[in-house]
């Protein structure tokens, strides 16, 4: 009879310690009930933190998922009652976006095919860049053509809004940049000449590093890449220093310039002198994209899923905060895509060697995009797969297979929940992170998808290619 | 001494007149006045002639002389606008055309029942029944001669078992089978080499088409999943139609075209 007392006492709770994704314990090691599940350790999880409001959290065991009762999970996995237990507990997103099933509109305007779509940071306005050398800009909540921006010579490759949304600025073949004013749907000044060749991208200052969003950077094929002011018009600093076509330019967090180029170096660039801090070198091949840890929250500036308008001055103040937020205590974390089918993970501002090689793909990676809360990477790539990896680490999750043709683009949506990827076979997938599957198929496009792009506040979701039309998908 | 050397002789012994350079430098200068003369003068085939030589000369001094001028002042060459506009990073990269997304799957449907197709090759000679099967004797004195062997291309599924000897009267030899047929995109044209799933329809007759002969003219089924094609409602073509275009017994090997 004791025996039994005491086998169903020692059976029903577990020794485990809380801990959060930095490594610092919560608490001391306690004995929770087997049968608790992740709900009832969120609610301890808000109790130990003393959260005014309840947060949703996610808990992981030894990098895995913890979806049922810690009991079962101990059943499965055999895992000894005697040990100390560590859970990783990491916050979810407060918000939850639907997920876009259906499409909205189909917006035809464009003659010919749409290579570049973007939205403002507040999610209120729509760019997109074409073939047939204008940008056009659209009215979200009518869903129609509102202004149409003539000025480029030849095709418009990219297009970038400035994080306060107040800029809009376009790169063409012809190497020439425009200003637009979005409001109005006219060109600020004339084009800015500089480059000698077609711009591949373009990166604005974040808004904590400087306020009224004055500098961006851009990237071309030429092999430089400039900082340019756009009060001023021209081009203050030249970042040269490849040999190749730089692919893509991001403007980090802290104040540096990450460039990525064909002649498979990255090089890092302080902005007021223009002078090379480092270079980081590994790719065997064309490095095709870059991506930072904290790239979403430096594109939506002081804007977040609460929609507010921030006066000039409180923008920094708010945008510093969301950065330091989704930083975190780590440094930030760079990962770059390359030809050679593999990826690299760095923390550049630690060391030049990479943390850690990510190799999977059977086929270039055209494309790779950190989550918006930084805790993982989607790589797309021309093997029709888009893989999943833990932001942090490195380490491969899943790989999402559905599509029957290259994968151009990935766009994840602002609670991080739901990644999105267009294919050269003309449809869109939506991916469940939580279930690693299919969550939607969107077919409707009838050519290939070039550019996809998710709203920040998760409401709407557009795709453009070569069938010169805009789709607007909504949940 | 040979004769012509006698000038060059003297040449040697004397030199030359006194004003020979200066004769030879004011005859240089006249040569363009005495070269404009002969061409306003020339007539007939000559005048044609040099006149033709004189415009590709001028031709080509204009467009040595643009070439100077284009250096000297710096302006960017305006590019023309070309077609075929592609995202940046698909500009360095050659990507082969790939077949397009089908054309609508419901006139297809519509199409397949009413069983009419336009085929790229409308008519084909009908083939013989004897051209088409060779008599097999059989029995113990040879007099039996209900026995056909197939003398065309088959195709005959992964699933086939042949009927017991004693009892099969069509014989379809295994070194006529084929399995694979070389089948061409006829907008893109280019040929991939794709798995026959079935034969759909051989013109010379229903026999055919249900014994599997695949001759010239031949509707078949292929496996078109490795060409990545998708119907507009999303979901992934795995097969189409292809008609044969050559003589399989007479090639080796199946040529087909795609209908698209």
């Amino acid at each position: 009879m004791t025996m039994d007392t005491v086998d169903a006492g020692m059976g029903k709770t577990v020794m485990c310690l809380l801990t959060d994704p930095e490594g610092t314990n919560l608490g001391s090691a306690m004995y929770i009930p087997q049968n608790a599940g992740p709900l009832q350790l969120t609610h301890l999880v808000n109790n130990f933190l003393n959260n005014e409001e309840m947060l949703p959290y996610s808990f992981y065991v030894s990098d895995e998922e913890l979806l049922v009762p810690v009991g079962t999970y101990l059943e499965k996995n055999k895992v000894s009652v005697e040990k100390v237990l560590t859970i990783v507990y990491q916050q979810q997103a407060v918000f939850r976006i639907r997920p876009v099933n259906r499409c909205s509109q189909t917006i035809a305007g464009h003659e010919e095919a749409v290579l570049c779509v973007s939205f403002s940071p507040d999610g209120k306005q729509l760019a997109s860049g074409s073939g047939d050398t204008t940008v056009r800009l659209w009215d979200l909540y009518t869903e129609t053509p509102l202004f149409t921006c003539k000025g480029h010579k030849n095709w418009v490759l990219t297009v970038a809004w400035s994080p306060d949304g107040k800029h809009l600025v376009s790169g063409s073949k012809s190497g020439e940049i425009c200003c637009w004013n979005p409001k109005k749907g006219e060109l600020e000044g004339s084009p800015l000449t500089g480059h000698k060749k077609w711009i591949t991208g373009i990166s604005w200052e974040p808004v904590h590093l400087s306020s009224p969003c004055r500098r961006f950077v851009t990237s071309s094929k030429d092999g430089d890449a400039r900082i340019w002011d756009i009060t001023l018009k021209k081009s203050i600093i030249c970042l040269s220093g490849h040999t190749l076509a730089v692919t893509c330019v991001k403007w980090g967090g802290d104040g540096i310039i990450y460039t990525g180029s064909q002649d498979c170096t990255i090089k890092m660039w302080e902005t007021t002198q223009g002078k090379l801090i480092r270079e980081l070198k590994g790719h065997g091949h064309w490095i095709n994209s870059l991506a930072l840890s904290t790239e979403y929250v430096l594109r939506t500036g002081a804007f977040d899923h609460t929609g507010r308008q921030y006066p000039p001055n409180e923008e920094k103040q708010k945008a510093l905060q969301r950065y330091n937020q989704a930083k975190g205590d780590a440094p930030e974390r760079l990962v770059s895509g390359s030809d050679d089918f593999t990826m690299f993970l760095w923390e550049p501002s630690v060391s030049k060697q990479s943390k850690k090689r990510l190799t999977g793909h059977q086929q270039l990676v055209n494309h790779v995009y950190f989550s918006p809360d930084g805790k993982w990477i989607a790589s797309a790539s021309f093997d029709k797969s888009v893989r999943l990896w833990n932001g942090v680490t490195g380490q491969f999750v899943t790989a999402f297979r559905g599509h029957v043709g290259p994968v151009y683009q990935v766009s994840w949506s602002a609670d991080s929940r739901l990644l999105l990827s267009g294919s050269k076979d003309s449809t869109l997938k939506i991916w469940e992170i939580r279930t690693k599957k299919l969550k939607q198929d969107l077919p409707g496009h009838s050519d290939e998808v070039y550019a996809v792009d998710w709203s920040p506040d998760g409401e709407k979701v557009v795709s453009g290619g070569k069938d010169r039309v805009l789709k607007l998908w909504q949940g | 001494m040979p004769q012509g050397d006698y000038i060059e002789q003297h040449r040697k012994r004397h030199g030359r007149r006194f004003d020979h350079y200066e004769r030879l430098r004011k005859k240089e200068a006249r040569a363009s006045h005495k070269h404009s003369t002969m061409a306003q003068k020339s007539l007939g085939i000559k005048g044609k002639m040099i006149a033709k030589k004189n415009y590709s000369e001028k031709a080509l001094m204009k467009k040595t002389l643009k070439m100077h001028e284009e250096s000297s002042s710096r302006r960017k060459a305006d590019e023309n606008v070309r077609e075929g506009a592609v995202p940046a990073y698909l500009l360095d990269r050659e990507e082969t055309t790939r077949a397009k997304v089908l054309s609508n799957t419901i006139k297809q449907k519509r199409k397949e029942k009413a069983g009419k197709w336009e085929v790229p090759l409308p008519k084909v000679r009908p083939v013989a029944e004897d051209e088409m099967f060779r008599v097999i004797r059989s029995g113990k004195r040879k007099t039996k001669q209900w026995k056909r062997m197939v003398t065309k291309a088959t195709f005959v599924g992964p699933a086939f078992t042949r009927k017991p000897p004693k009892y099969e009267r069509f014989i379809r030899p295994s070194g006529l089978r084929f399995t694979k047929a070389h089948v061409t995109h006829p907008e893109l044209k280019c040929t991939f080499c794709l798995e026959i799933i079935g034969v759909k329809k051989n013109p010379n007759g229903p026999m055919y088409t249900s014994l599997g002969v695949m001759t010239r003219g031949t509707i078949v089924e292929v496996n078109v999943s490795e060409l990545g094609l998708v119907t507009p409602a999303g979901k992934v073509v795995w097969g189409k139609y292809a008609q044969v275009t050559n003589n399989p017994e007479n090639d080796g090997c199946i040529n087909a075209v795609l209908l698209v």
